[in-house]
């Protein structure tokens, strides 16, 4: 073969040569707008590196995509010349003994949940966006109501296998809880939406399902009552394994905390919570719909991640500009670790999400975010990062994994 | 005062020139040169590796610590943070031709702030003294490393601290909300703060156990915990490790999270007893210390449950403790174990494996028989709940050729933990000491990748060198650790942005 016919080799031939099933790229498949030239689904990580270092030698812009149910969170991707599929990287290696699993990326995430919950045990990461796989829930690094006790779920990965850029694959953590052994990569990979590379499997510690649910609720007259409640509950020593706040456009603020435990001791917790929160209820087992995003699918959704005592002011905030804005927010989320989800209408134009954005990081301490903009806004002038503090660390990580800028390019923090 | 004694290496050049810069910067007390004083901080606590650090500086301010670094990254010279010098994989051993940074006067807490429930220290402060400010309040600091006393919380930053009750509560990383640090090259960067979840990667997160590779944490933000409202602990004999085994597998298969598992074999069994005489029962070839903690009305259900467990699986004596003082005695024993072994061991080492836990019973049976083997005694002392491994290998100093074959022993405990599927160090760290185990557990890519991790903190490589991970020099040439920048960035073919 001459020089001439490898670079006349049709480019989806190069791509494909690894053993990755690649085909046109449709409408269908676009991301943030942007459809991609070519869809590839490697059957393994070996395929899934020789397609990553032919996309890397050709310099073609890659996004990966688990079940696409978040393809549109974070900035849209300044280009799209291929989208990596990663449904069939798939695998379930249970350690019911170790309380530990080792899953490829491309599971669904409810696949993995039901053979858990066949040995009582689970992954403590509660379901946010239906459909999703597990690669794509790590890489967009959002947990759910019981990270309260259990810790976000970046606390919950023990181990992960990730592909670079430019097709290599590393490993860091392992397969025991305990290990600190080398840098925790990790912690880079997750929440990294695809920016830094290609997670291919993950390991995660699990917990026992509980044997007892109660669910403590009481409609509060205001955000500031609901945290003074949150405050109470979290001293009252009841450890509750998530409190979660409600607030939807209009009507009434609700305040849900979550006990789990043995069944003999969970009544007289569930007693003990209820009387810290007036005309509150108690109720067996975990409410419907529980922890889901607020709002729609279209809407665009606000992440406000700040201190605990700072949680009324975030929620008052966030409902007030909204309506200064000439719209309105849904406001939900985990009270006692301080991080909210607010949902404004897809009808909300760039102007009001940047201006409630900014109002909101003004006047509180911690990080004010565009988790998700609604799709008409994914090429509006969008202030979704706020100021990033370690930007310029963070540039350098991804110069380092990622020296040509091609994984999913612009959709990092701060535009990276 | 540049005085060097016989067979000391002079003060290097370059470093002398840094002198008055350094007495500028931290004052005339805050820069150790004296050969006899430096030679004070030549070790952590693994005392085997040692090396006289070529200039102590004690810095009192973050600015005194970004100048000191800034001045280290200008000269092309290396540095090495240093807390309480507790550490037992040589992550603090100085730089004879480096800066030895010590946080040991930056031991301010700065804030406990209730209604946030979260605690910001300066580095020097100790571990246990987070809890002292906090408990007046109803709180407490989680993470417990054994040498909570002194350990110093920058100590713990560096090396992700766990302790004995890291089964429930988790590491040092899972209680780190915020860090100020010092960067390589000397500036000042703020990851997270008191809320969670900072924007962007999480830079914090990989920080948090870079053994002082990254950089150095100036202050630090950390969640406290409402003290629990119950605390029982129970104590079971049992005539066999495997025994033992059998109850802690039986007591985490049925859904119980202790807040503590820990396990003793009949040799540190009796050392412990010769030492401080614990008083545990008699006969016993392994004891078990269970702790649970948490909702009364939880923790007394769940009790219930262990104890049965334990006697289902053997226990011939079950002692419970329901108040400190009756606590602080189950506990004795096992918190004076390595001291203790100095008891009926001229000389020790004190390894740090894990293995998944299912594997404990055969691990131990193989631990065992290398001991059988080798004639070397090892007393296994562990974290049962996490598999976290804590064998110490016995050995007579004064016997020509004991060191080499405890040494051997201890290296063969290690390879019987990644034989298994588990890690070479669960709370110690890498450091000096198993740095060049790593490429025993990861492959040339996996180090290469840290490597670029790395690099992107410390381009010139002066923070902490050779620790963490593997080198040439450290280990004879391996293939795939690779220095200095990404050869794409050599080329030309990626650009700097």
């Amino acid at each position: 073969m001459t020089q001439d016919e490898t670079i006349t080799t049709p480019l989806a031939e190069e791509l494909g040569a690894g053993g990755a099933q690649v085909r046109e790229g449709t409408p269908g498949d676009a991301v943030g707008g942007r459809v991609p030239r070519y869809v590839a689904r490697p059957p393994d990580t070996a395929a899934a590196q020789a397609l990553l270092a032919a996309a890397h030698r050709r310099g073609l812009a890659t996004v990966v995509r688990g079940n696409g149910t978040a393809s549109d969170w974070g900035a849209p991707p300044r280009r799209c010349d291929l989208v990596l599929e990663t449904a069939a990287l798939t695998g379930i290696e249970h350690a019911a003994g170790d309380l530990v699993v080792r899953v490829g990326a491309g599971t669904p995430l409810a696949d993995l949940q039901a053979e858990l919950a066949a040995s009582g045990q689970r992954l403590t990461l509660d379901p946010l966006v239906a459909g999703g796989t597990v690669g794509g829930a790590v890489a967009t690094g959002l947990s759910g109501p019981r990270r309260l006790l259990h810790g976000p779920l970046r606390d919950l990965i023990i181990g992960m296998t990730a592909v670079r850029a430019d097709g290599v694959a590393a490993s860091s953590g392992g397969r025991v809880v305990k290990n600190v052994a080398g840098y925790d990569l990790g912690k880079l990979h997750t929440g990294a939406l695809g920016t830094l590379g290609l997670i291919t499997s993950v390991t995660f510690r699990l917990h026992p399902l509980p044997e007892a649910l109660r669910t403590v609720s009481a409609g509060a007259p205001n955000p500031e009552t609901a945290q003074r409640w949150t405050h109470a509950v979290l001293g009252s020593g009841a450890v509750p394994a998530a409190v979660e706040l409600d607030w939807p456009e209009t009507g009434p603020l609700t305040l849900r905390v979550l006990l789990e435990g043995a069944e003999g001791g969970i009544d007289a917790r569930a007693r003990a919570v209820a009387e810290l929160m007036e005309g509150s209820g108690i109720s067996e087992g975990a409410p419907a719909q529980w922890g889901a995003l607020p709002g729609a699918a279209g809407d665009t959704l606000l992440k406000a991640a700040v201190p605990i005592g700072q949680v009324a002011e975030a929620a008052r905030l966030l409902h007030e500009a909204a309506q200064d804005q000439g719209t309105t927010a849904a406001v939900a989320g985990s009270a006692g670790a301080g991080v909210l989800l607010a949902a404004l209408p897809a009808s909300a134009g760039a102007a009001s999400v940047n201006g409630v954005v900014r109002r909101v990081r003004a006047a509180v301490e911690g990080g004010v975010t565009v988790a998700r903009p609604a799709p008409a806004l994914a090429d509006a002038e969008l202030d979704l990062w706020g100021e990033v503090p370690g930007l310029e660390l963070m540039r350098a990580v991804k110069l380092r994994f990622d020296p040509r800028g091609l994984l999913a390019p612009g959709r990092g923090p701060g535009g990276i | 005062m540049f005085d060097e004694g016989e067979g000391e290496p002079r003060m290097p050049q370059p470093l002398t020139a840094l002198i008055p810069r350094l007495r500028e910067i931290c004052g005339d007390d805050g820069v150790i040169t004296d050969r006899t004083r430096r030679r004070t901080y030549e070790s952590d606590g693994l005392t085997y590796h040692a090396s006289t650090p070529g200039v102590v500086v004690l810095p009192t301010t973050t600015d005194q610590v970004a100048a000191v670094v800034r001045l280290c990254a200008d000269a092309g010279v290396p540095f090495v943070p240093r807390g309480a010098g507790t550490g037992l994989s040589a992550g603090a051993l100085p730089h004879s031709e480096g800066v030895l940074i010590v946080t040991s006067r930056m031991r301010r807490i700065l804030e406990i702030d209730v209604a946030n429930e979260r605690a910001v220290v300066q580095p020097g402060v100790a571990n246990l003294e987070v809890t002292r400010a906090a408990a007046p309040h109803g709180y407490y600091y989680a993470p417990d490393p054994s040498s909570q006393q002194v350990c110093s919380v920058g100590g713990n930053i560096a090396e992700n601290s766990g302790g004995a009750h890291c089964l429930k509560y988790g590491f040092t990383v899972n209680h780190v909300l915020g860090l100020e640090i010092v960067t390589p090259q000397g500036e000042v960067v703020r990851l997270g703060g008191k809320a969670a979840d900072a924007p962007g990667y999480d830079l914090l997160g990989a920080f948090v156990g870079s053994e002082g590779t990254l950089g150095i944490a100036t202050e630090i933000t950390v969640r406290l915990l409402r003290a629990p409202q119950k605390v029982r602990t129970l104590l079971a004999a049992f005539e066999t490790m495997d025994a033992g085994g059998a109850a802690v597998s039986a007591i985490i298969s049925a859904g119980v999270l202790p807040a503590a598992v820990e396990m003793m074999d009949a040799l540190s069994i009796e050392a412990a007893e010769a030492a401080v005489a614990c008083d545990y029962p008699p006969g016993a070839g392994a004891v078990l210390i269970v702790e649970l903690d948490g909702p009364a009305a939880d923790v007394d259900a769940q009790f219930e449950r262990a104890t049965r467990l334990c006697r289902e699986s053997g226990a011939f004596e079950v002692r419970t403790a329901d108040d400190a003082a009756e606590r602080a005695r189950i506990w004795k024993g096992r918190k004076s174990a390595f001291a203790a072994v100095g008891r009926i061991s001229p000389a020790y080492i004190v390894q740090d494996g894990v293995v998944p836990r299912t594997a404990l019973p055969d691990v131990l049976r193989r631990i065992a028989e290398l001991s059988a083997a080798s004639g070397i005694r090892v007393a296994n002392v562990f974290h049962a709940g996490d598999g976290n491994l804590h064998p110490l290998v016995l050995f007579d100093d004064a016997e020509p050729g004991a060191s080499e074959r405890a040494a051997e022993v201890s290296g063969r405990i290690l390879d019987l933990c990644i034989e298994h599927g588990g890690s070479i160090t669960g709370e110690h760290g890498v450091g000096v000491d198993k740095a060049c185990q790593m490429p025993e557990m990861f492959s040339p890519a996996d180090l290469e990748t840290m490597d670029l991790f790395r690099s992107a903190f410390d381009p010139a490589g002066i923070a902490n060198p050779e620790k963490l991970l593997p080198t040439p020099r450290l280990c004879g040439e391996r293939p795939g650790v690779r220095k200095g920048v990404h050869p794409l960035v050599a080329e030309g073919a990626a650009e700097q942005f």
